[in-house]
């Protein structure tokens, strides 16, 4: 009997506002405990809160981005619950009528491109942080964190087993920071999901009874977390049981999750609109002003890279898989057409390919970034340039982009001083192979028989008396002229 | 002296002959005098008092003296001064020195009053008698054996007593005009939105809205004018264009229409009230005002709402009072749950737990259709019968309350009782409505009535006129309770 794994995501995206979603503190990281705490954060007696316009600017991005409806009144509610971490003792969110409903996201699944539908994404505080280590016997309160805008993101029930759902999250992830609304910062909780995880019977219909794994800070815990859980329901199940709907931790030590609350112990949250705030109303202008402003998106991206600069899918979903990669990309290709303007498309996909594979093996060899690459966009577009109108060798460009990565100078000047120039004077390259042809009589026989391997022994004589620099092209379109005329 | 009203001791204070210090030791001393008995103040600081009052001084030989300047005034519980406690009348905050002002605090400090002290009031603004206040009650100054109303039943009391010229109040179902009826002076709630709610400790945040208190329209006005405004700390706050409260207090009642629901002349109000009310409604048509009787046929739903809605609101605003970060903490407790249980068992009274209660019930899954998004239906309702009733007349009038103050300890084990004192104050906030009180005469046992005005949104200057008027052809504002004569 088959079990088919059901899945949905809630993810928690930290909005990159500069002050908190209802005060005027600051939300910047790992500043000393309750120290980018306003008397509104700390619930003091008579507060109010007040919205932050950029937090919503920010969840109408999304709403754009996702194709979603963009709700042009929305409301906050209060959900109450008690927790020392939580200062007024609710959580302002929305409920019933949140900022961003529907919407749908993309994801590559295997070689296949999966939709997956948004239910809604809405916008709420985060609360702040208990730190039951540093105290003896006591539990320390730091609000700094209180008020920090997010935008809570969930999808439906339709991702299928531990690797979509994480494909789905790095999507998710990918898009909440190619739109600048999350700086993704998975160990500072910029950006934590929690997963529903139910499992049924192949062909079923009903979903279903499902667990809620709480706070997943990595992809690779999602992943460990959804198939050790998808597990533990099928066994359980097997076995005749039933699943309990509960919430569950995941315990990365252990590679398991345990049960935290069960539905019983569920708190009624008394959810009602805020009496401190208005409805969130949203205009067409505001609206059209952000869609004006919107960045082009990913999937745009991908498919114009594809039709116009005829790269393929491979590397077009590479270069699109984060915004900074693509602006690089955009920028370096902008070049590299300006430097070589009769050159054809094919030459120059296959050079700028070259280029950023060595680019990406720097990059992973020295664990830098994209945007911290010490060769810029048009240095390295001049590389390329000379690969293409034929100045260098690949061989030789490795060895020049080496040397430009170490801050020697540009690729001409680096070229110049190592004397690096490919000898594409047909001339020079005619007299090295008739000396090439007199002294190696053997492989010249070898090859007339019809050993065509022997052509390559003699390309690499002719390459290695030229030290390097001979276009290995045209000495080997030489060669085969004097062999075969 | 004593016996002036604010906008004479404002004039005193302009000509000079009287000093901002030399009025404000008058009032300390009073209160000195007469606090132990009327219990009106939780928190008095003279020294602060004679500091603020000197720099008023200062301000006023320096030429910048604004209309209020020097004037002493009494701030109710619930709004926060900073370096000051600020109580709200409960033990959960009985430690509490709040380190900002409210919005209301900043601006009488920035028009230059002298902050004379904190008032009593029931707890957190429940109750209509001032007898939750931790405290205790404070009492009414013609009849100390008799409650001064409430919430705001201190700032009541100070003013009546002439312990102070004017103070602030809060209003969420009546406690700025239930108070001042029974205590023989003036209150106003505003407009919903007017006043900035920054500061002021939330009951029921669709409701509460700041007022001032004091012993004649005239003064009410220049307080509005000082007390009033947008503040961008309130999402709730309008921005309007400032307004002249006093604008309309010499504007004639010729063609004024008064509407008289029937609904507020019913059975259940004490004759005598009735009769006062009787009297001053006679007089403004006596004086050109054309009476209109209407119904408001849902305001009798208008207790039932208001018991679901202020409770629910104040059970979610009350939720921050945990022992976490200030205020009581309960000494000893075995786990989390433990400690909030103890702290909120031990900070909170009966009343304020009753609402909490039943705050939590109405909001609670399966329950909340049932009461609270019917309540706010028929909220809406309620709003709507005053929209159409304003269109056939200017304001509403008829009693502030069914009777006259009512004695300490008074149905004190019968809260729906309690409640329905409430009953003519409560419809104006859950429509958002202005509405003031004023005094229009007594019952034979020497307590005072109030006459209640009710006008549409942003009518306060046109009450205020009106109320004025009255005012200037009667002399009831102007008696000194029996139990603290001058």
């Amino acid at each position: 009997m088959s079990w088919e794994i059901v899945v949905g995501i809630e993810t928690h995206a930290q909005l990159a506002t500069r002050s908190k979603i209802f005060s005027g503190a600051a939300t910047a990281f790992g500043a000393a405990p309750n120290t980018q705490a306003s008397a509104v954060d700390i619930a003091l007696p008579g507060v109010l809160p007040v919205l932050n316009g950029a937090a919503v600017e920010c969840a109408i991005r999304f709403g754009i981005a996702v194709g979603g409806t963009i709700n042009r009144r929305s409301v906050f509610a209060r959900k109450n619950y008690f927790y020392p971490d939580l200062p007024k003792g609710y959580q302002i969110s929305q409920y019933e009528l949140p900022v961003v409903a529907g919407g749908s996201i993309s994801l590559a699944v295997g070689d296949l491109q999966k939709i997956v539908r948004l239910t809604r994404a809405h916008l709420e505080e985060d609360a702040g942080k208990s730190l039951h280590e540093d105290f003896h016997g006591m539990t320390g309160i730091d609000l700094n964190r209180a008020g920090t805008p997010l935008l809570e993101i969930v999808s439906e029930p339709e991702l299928r087993g531990a690797a979509e759902a994480v494909a789905y999250a790095r999507a998710m992830h990918a898009l909440v920071r190619w739109i600048g609304i999350c700086d993704g910062n998975m160990q500072e909780g910029s950006f934590r999901c929690d997963a529903n995880v139910s499992v049924r019977r192949a062909g079923d219909a009903a979903l279903g009874t499902r667990c809620e794994i709480k706070n997943l800070n990595s992809f690779r815990f999602m992943e460990q977390a959804i198939a050790y859980e998808a597990r533990r329901q099928i066994e359980i199940l097997e076995g005749g049981g039933r699943i309990e709907q509960e919430t569950r931790l995941f315990d990365p030590e252990r590679n398991e999750t345990r049960s935290m609350r069960s539905k019983e112990e569920a708190h009624d949250y008394r959810y009602f609109p805020d009496p401190d705030l208005l409805p969130l109303v949203l205009n067409e202008q505001d609206i059209d002003r952000i869609r004006s402003q919107m960045p082009e998106l990913p999937e745009a991206m991908r498919e114009r890279f594809m039709r116009d600069y005829e790269l393929p899918k491979e590397m077009a979903q590479a270069i699109t898989s984060s915004r900074e990669t693509a602006e690089d990309f955009e920028a370096f290709w902008g070049h590299l057409l300006k430097l070589t303007a009769n050159c054809d498309r094919i030459q120059g996909a296959q050079a700028a390919n070259w280029v950023m594979m060595q680019i990406g093996a720097a990059l992973n060899k020295s664990g830098l970034t994209i945007t911290q690459v010490p060769i810029s966009p048009l240095d390295r577009a001049t590389l390329v340039s000379r690969i293409i109108d034929g100045t260098i060798s690949h061989r030789a460009a490795g060895e020049v982009l080496g040397a430009m990565w170490s801050g020697e100078g540009t690729a001409d000047a680096i070229i110049e001083r190592r004397g690096l120039q490919q000898i594409s004077d047909a001339g020079a390259i005619e007299q090295l192979v008739a000396d090439v042809l007199a002294a190696n009589p053997k492989s010249v026989g070898e090859f007339r028989a019809g050993k065509d391997k022997a052509l390559n022994a003699l390309v690499g004589q002719v390459m290695k008396a030229s030290r390097g620099k001979a276009n290995p092209a045209q000495v080997n379109a030489l060669l085969r002229r004097k062999l075969l005329g | 002296m004593l016996n002036s009203t604010l906008s004479e001791l404002a004039g005193a204070l302009a000509r000079g002959s009287i000093s901002s210090v030399e009025l404000t030791r008058l009032c300390l001393e009073r209160i000195a005098r007469l606090n132990g008995v009327l219990n009106a103040f939780i928190t008095v600081d003279a020294e602060r008092s004679l500091r603020e009052a000197r720099a008023a001084d200062e301000r006023r030989a320096a030429g910048r003296a604004g209309p209020l300047t020097g004037i002493p005034l009494a701030h109710k519980d619930i709004y926060c001064t900073r370096g000051m406690l600020t109580t709200c009348g409960s033990r959960m905050l009985a430690n509490f020195v709040s380190p900002y002002d409210a919005h209301v605090v900043e601006r009488f400090a920035a028009a230059g009053t002298v902050l004379l002290g904190k008032t009593n009031m029931d707890e957190f603004a429940m109750g209509s008698s001032n007898e939750t206040s931790y405290f205790g009650p404070a009492k009414n100054p013609w009849d100390t054996a008799h409650v001064p109303g409430g919430s705001s039943g201190g700032s009541a009391a100070a003013v009546a007593a002439r312990l102070a010229p004017a103070a602030t109040g809060t209003d969420t179902g009546g406690s700025i005009r239930q108070p001042a009826a029974f205590t023989g002076v003036c209150g106003l709630k505003p407009t919903y939105g007017v006043v900035s709610r920054y500061g002021m400790i939330a009951f029921a945040s669709s409701l509460d809205q700041g007022g001032p208190m004091a012993r004649c329209a005239e003064d009410l006005a220049l307080l509005m004018n000082a007390m009033a405004g947008h503040d961008a700390r309130d999402s709730t706050s309008l921005e309007r264009a400032t307004e002249d409260y006093s604008r309309e207090l010499s504007a004639p009642l010729a063609g004024l229409r008064i509407g008289l629901p029937r609904e507020y002349f019913g059975a259940g109000i004490a004759p005598e009230v009735l009769a006062r009310v009787r009297e001053a409604i006679a007089w403004f048509e006596a004086h050109g005002a054309r009476l209109v009787e209407l119904d408001l046929p849902n305001s009798r739903l208008a207790v039932p709402v208001y018991y679901v809605i202020a409770p629910a609101e104040a059970s979610s605003n009350l939720s921050r009072f945990d022992g976490v970060r200030y205020g009581h903490r309960a000494r000893g407790y075995a786990d989390l749950a433990d400690m909030y249980c103890r702290t909120r068992a031990e900070g909170f009274g009966a009343e304020v737990k009753r609402r909490i209660l039943i705050g939590t019930y109405v909001l609670s899954h399966g329950y909340y259709d049932a009461y609270y998004l019917q309540a706010q239906k028929v909220r809406r309702l309620i709003a709507r019968d005053f929209a159409e009733a304003f269109e056939r007349c200017d304001l509403i009038m008829g009693p502030t309350a069914p009777s006259t103050a009512f004695a300490l300890g008074a149905n004190r084990d019968d809260p729906v009782q309690r409640y329905l004192n409430d009953i003519f104050t409560i419809p104006a906030p859950l429509a958002g409505l202005p509405a003031l009180s004023i005094p229009c005469g007594f019952d034979a046992a020497g307590l005072p009535v109030g006459l209640q005005l009710t006008g549409k949104h942003f009518a306060e200057a046109r009450l205020l006129g009106a109320a004025h008027r009255y005012q200037q052809a009667t002399d009831w504002h102007r008696r000194v309770p029996a139990a603290t004569p001058l």
